[in-house]
């Protein structure tokens, strides 16, 4: 009976191991963008093609970027949290309509309504790969002096925005 | 003379800027592209390289490393481009650093481990062999067994 311990013993460590590995999520990966400056970048209005929007622009503020596009699923089923956080008016959600085409992107917006006080247009996906972006939607909250403190790979879900978007805007604004 | 200086006027016109040909056309950038894209890894499907995938992103980035290869960055630059922004994750060969030294020194922990158990269990055994006493009612049995078998055969 005693010679069976020690290989029981590490099956169950291994165990445990594969347990804890199944609960992660491979899609998380930890970005290195988080405590760093926000990449800088100037991009047309999503309705005001004539005008620009800067992050710059929003220095002073904390606020988040939200990166999405009409044809994303992830980005329909999140949209619902983003209406409910623009009607509490908690924090700016600023959008971004990433490899999409306008069209497309408005008529998604008239379906779904729009939570966002102004939208840019990366229609290349070059500013997408600055913030090293690769599954949308993503979520960037950005400080008053337009540093990176968090990043959402995923939709946004009411949990995670009572949980941990929401005490940490309120956190970074007191600072 | 005057025409000669319209003409010089012109020449700028001629010389604007294009976008990265495909590769096709400069088939050293071509090798530069196909080398760096199996070190890097696609962000979608997380177990092909950039090379292998055909996710949007996975072309994206290869336009982005294209257009780097074109600017004459070095392989070094246009990786340390992509790490800034994706992470070492992006990394298809796992770099050594802290979070990782098990990764690379694991397989040969167990391999050691593995090695030491199986001498122990070898020298452990051999000596249980040698204290094995054999008491003469056994050995009989033994003699029996010996000699039933070479009447059979």
């Amino acid at each position: 009976m005693k010679r069976f311990l020690l290989p029981f013993a590490i099956f169950v460590v291994v165990v445990g191991f594969l347990a804890v590995g199944l609960t992660l999520n491979p899609r998380e990966v930890p970005s290195p963008l988080v405590g760093r400056p926000a990449p800088a970048f100037t991009l047309p209005q999503l309705h005001e093609q004539d005008k620009t929007f800067s992050p710059a622009e929003m220095i002073g503020q904390v606020w988040l970027l939200n990166v999405w596009a009409s044809w994303c699923g992830g980005c329909k089923e999140e949209h619902p949290v983003l209406m409910r956080m623009a009607k509490a008016g908690e924090v700016p959600i600023y959008g971004m309509d990433y490899k999409d085409r306008r069209d497309e992107a408005l008529t998604w917006l008239r379906r779904h309504g729009n939570p966002y006080p102004l939208i840019a247009v990366d229609e290349a996906g070059r500013i997408g790969i600055d913030y090293g972006v690769y599954g949308v939607p993503e979520t960037y909250v950005i400080d008053k002096q337009g540093v990176i403190r968090y990043k959402q790979i995923g939709p946004l879900d009411d949990e995670l925005v009572a949980k941990t978007i929401l005490p940490l805007v309120q956190e970074l604004r007191n600072k | 003379m005057r025409w000669l200086a319209l003409i010089l006027l012109l020449m700028p016109a001629l010389a604007t800027a294009e976008e990265a040909k495909p590769l096709a056309e400069n088939p050293v950038a071509e090798a530069r592209l196909k080398q760096l894209a199996v070190e890097l890894r696609c962000l979608v499907c997380q177990n092909q390289t950039l090379a292998d995938s055909n996710a949007p992103l996975a072309e994206d980035l290869r336009r982005e490393v294209r257009e780097m290869i074109a600017k004459n960055m070095s392989d070094q630059e246009i990786i340390d481009f992509l790490v800034q922004r994706y992470g070492d994750f992006v990394l298809y060969r796992p770099q050594w650093n802290a979070s990782t030294t098990l990764l690379w020194v694991g397989p040969f922990l167990l391999l050691i481990g593995g090695a030491i158990t199986l001498v122990t269990a070898l020298r452990r055994r051999g000596q249980a062999v040698e204290d094995a006493t054999v008491t003469d009612e056994e050995h009989r049995r033994v003699e029996q067994l010996l000699s039933q078998g070479e009447r059979r055969s």
